[in-house]
């Protein structure tokens, strides 16, 4: 089969990085592929950095992706694609949802959040941005902006072939099934 | 069937399959979510949060006496809290069989430090596995139920936070219904008083002897022959990190049951390998044991013993190679520290609190821990559940003896004062010091995520419980002075603050309201009401002198460019605390 690959979802507490990784998780298990996941958040309900690792392959033996080893990088957020950029391949992919958290020194005005930084990322790797606060926002719900990056990520990595709203509906709470496949679609549209 | 779950869901069902029927623990990161995955088997299961460790494990070591199979879970720092049950049981032994589940920390995600206790196992003279993977720590969880029954003991599972909070794929199975065996009479078998306690001590040694055979036997250690020329030693998740980087290029003896170790089998291993490694996180456990036996070994010496391990690691330390990174310039990258969320209760207290001059706060283990943090910078010291009640004593005794007019206040939340605080407060109660105790209940265990506890007035599997009265409590421990105050008025809690601190005896200040995260039950609604609202700021009247900034809320922010502050509105809950301070009241509270 084929070799182990590694996708890097970070972003700051509350984003929904967590659902997004398990539906991929579910989905990649249900595709056959060995599949290992793991969440770092630490105290992350209080507004700290949160990243999901998910890796999946014949057999994968460490549930954590080290520096230089992700295959895509998909950031919820545009700072945190920064602080875990040296995580990503060279030849990785980059994705960015042009979406901006202040953390707690930036709102107290001691320090400024990082300019130029989607610019800073570009010169370095293959980088897609995408709003995926706005389409979220478009379609009704800006909570599912996890999907809408989901959806990008299932394209980038060219995983179209599983199933989605299947693992969607299985997933999710009933009532918020179809809004959850529109994110995802739109997702992989907007890439 | 096959689902994709994290060590401690794992465990979980673990404890379903193996026919346990009694579990306890107290929730603590990375273990919190083991009894919680429990707790929804109901029929089968009685799950409980207990008030500490030492309660969770003294009850789970009842129910094996009286013939039931048990389980207790708690945080590395928790086996501290339950060391003490632990070292005698260990020499009574157990009836039912009994597991209990150390989860550690390498790497200190949310704890206040990074122990390996494996050398918990060595120390209590106790069996240990360890998993590294979520199948195992399922399949283990049976494997120590029948090795405890087996060898009379109680079994250590020791899990660390990359197995507990990693999912991978696991096959369900059935639970075995077992009953409960018969209990009968011994106190020679469960009584350590010294005269039998001798006995049992001779007994010990002489499991440890047959456990030495059973390691020996067991298919948890296992030989994986590849190539010869590199062999590993390795444990837990260090194991899946080791084949990360060596995958067939060398051979493992892959150890699942790790005391006492196999000796005979790691002297087979070393004599067939040239070069032999040992992996592990934290400790030289292994090593040290193995360099013991006069066998030649590379471990420590090549890979550190802090933090948390991973491939990169055993990749530089071992065969000195490095990945090559995207190289950025990150030198105006921001921190994200964690922080008191907006409508966060304690902000009141901690606010009222950075403003008093002379004094020391010894802080304690939870949310509240974040008063230590920038912009209150409240809190001066933080060391263990249930310590700044005692420590805050200590304090105080010292700095009036020595003349010193700085004063002591403790603050704890109400959770940790069940877990240890209660008997620290009645130190103080009974070795009469002028502390200030200030007991933060948010009606809740906040900073795990919400568990019930003796103070919410329900139990782990969703019952109707008797509440604990906290005040009550206090008088009835000896503090004749006990205050409730709300922490969103500044007023009240200054006011309480200032009668506290001119007493010349011990005293208690309570700050009741609900966690503002916390999904408020029926009688949190009854007695709260629906308060949440929105504030905004008048930004023709903000004079930009950040003084609700220093309040540390993150709904605020202050915008450098027309100097005034912003409310963020997504995440104000309207608690009013910046609108108490801001000197020109340009903040006002504009929706219910």
């Amino acid at each position: 089969m084929t070799e182990v690959k590694n996708i890097l979802l970070v972003g700051v507490g509350g984003q929904g990085t967590i659902l997004a990784s398990k539906i991929l998780s579910t989905g990649l298990m249900e595709a056959g592929y060995d599949v290992k996941m793991s969440e770092i958040h630490g105290m992350s309900q209080r507004g700290g950095s949160v990243t999901t690792q998910v890796r999946f392959g014949e057999e994968v033996y460490s549930p954590i992706i080290g520096k230089g080893e992700a295959d895509i990088l998909v950031s919820f957020e545009v700072m945190e694609a920064l602080r875990w950029l040296d995580h990503l391949k060279p030849n990785g992919k980059m994705v960015i949802n042009d979406y901006k958290i202040p953390s707690v020194p930036i709102l107290t005005g001691k320090k400024n959040y990082p300019k130029g930084v989607i610019d800073r990322i570009k010169e370095k790797v293959d980088t897609t941005v995408l709003n995926a606060a706005k389409i979220a926002e478009e379609l009704g719900n800006v909570r599912t902006m996890n999907i809408v990056l989901l959806g990008s990520l299932v394209k980038a990595m060219g995983l179209e072939g599983i199933d989605w709203e299947e693992i969607i509906q299985k997933t999710v709470k009933e009532k918020f099934v179809h809004m959850n496949i529109k994110a995802l679609k739109a997702g992989m549209e907007r890439l | 069937m096959k689902k994709l779950l994290t060590g401690n869901e794992a465990v979980a069902r673990g404890v379903y399959e193996a026919g346990i029927t009694f579990a306890a623990a107290y929730p603590g990161t990375p273990s919190t979510e083991i009894l919680e995955n429990i707790a929804p088997y109901k029929e089968e299961i009685i799950a409980e949060w207990a008030p500490n460790e030492k309660v969770a494990l003294e009850s789970a070591i009842g129910a094996s006496i009286v013939g039931a199979r048990a389980f207790a879970a708690m945080k590395q720092v928790g086996v501290n809290v339950a060391a003490d049950p632990l070292f005698s049981f260990a020499y009574t032994g157990c009836n039912g069989g009994i597991v209990l589940v150390s989860a550690d920390e390498p790497g200190i995600h949310s704890s206040q430090n990074e122990q390996d206790n494996r050398m918990y196992a060595k120390f209590a003279k106790i069996p240990m596995l360890e998993p590294s993977n979520s199948q195992e720590a399922k399949d283990m969880v049976k494997d120590a139920i029948k090795i405890s029954e087996m060898y009379d003991t109680i079994v250590l599972l020791r899990m660390t936070t990359r197995i507990c909070h990693s999912k991978s794929l696991v096959e369900l199975g059935e639970r075995e219904e077992v009953g409960k065996k018969p209990y009968n009479k011994n106190p020679q078998k469960y009584a350590t008083t010294p005269a039998y306690a001798r006995k049992m001590r001779v007994r010990v040694e002489e499991r440890i002897k047959k456990l030495k055979s059973f390691t020996e036997e067991t298919p948890l250690n296992y030989f994986e022959w590849n190539k010869k020329k590199i062999g590993i030693i390795s444990s837990g998740v260090a194991y899946q990190h080791a084949k990360e980087v060596f995958g067939k290029s060398a051979s493992y003896l892959k150890l699942g049951f790790t005391f006492p170790l196999p000796m005979e089998k790691i002297k087979a291993f070393a004599a067939k390998v040239q070069t032999l490694y040992v992996i592990e996180e934290v400790e030289p456990y292994m090593e040290e044991q193995i360099k013991a036996m006069g066998i030649k070994c590379i471990g420590k010496e090549k890979i550190p013993n802090i933090g948390e391990l991973n491939a990169d690691i055993i990749r530089k330390g071992l065969l000195e190679e490095e990945k090559p990174l995207i190289e950025c310039d990150t030198s105006d990258l921001v921190g994200r520290p964690p922080t008191l969320c907006a409508g966060c209760p304690h902000r009141g207290l901690f606010y009222e609190l950075s403003k008093k001059k002379n004094i020391i706060v010894t802080g304690d283990i939870g949310c509240y821990g974040l008063g230590v943090a920038d912009p209150l910078n409240a809190v001066d010291t933080v060391i263990c559940m249930g310590a700044s009640v005692s420590a805050g004593h200590g304090a105080q005794k010292a700095l009036s003896k020595h003349g010193d007019h700085m004063r002591a206040v403790s603050v704890i939340g109400d959770s940790t004062f069940f877990h240890t605080g209660m008997n620290s407060l009645l130190d103080i109660a009974y070795n009469q010091s002028n502390t200030v105790t200030v007991i933060l209940d948010n009606r809740t265990t906040g900073m795990t995520g919400h568990q019930e506890n003796p103070g919410t007035g329900y139990t782990l599997q969703g019952e109707k419980t008797k509440e604990i009265d906290i005040p009550t409590l206090c008088r009835a421990i000896g503090i004749d002075h006990v205050k409730v105050v709300n922490p969103l008025k500044l007023e009240e809690v200054k006011t309480a603050l200032n009668e506290a601190l001119n007493l010349d005896e011990p005293s208690v200040i309570i700050t009741r309201w609900p966690c503002v995260l916390k999904k408020h039950s029926d009688l949190d609604i009854d007695e709260f009401g629906d308060y949440k609202g929105l504030c905004e700021v008048d930004k023709d009247q903000c004079i930009g002198c950040k003084k609700c900034i220093n309040t540390g809320c993150p709904a605020l922010h202050f915008d450098k460019e027309s100097k005034t502050v912003k409310i963020d509105k997504v995440q104000c809950v309207g608690c009013e605390v910046c609108v108490q301070v801001c000197p020109v009241h340009a903040i006002k509270k504009v929706g219910e």
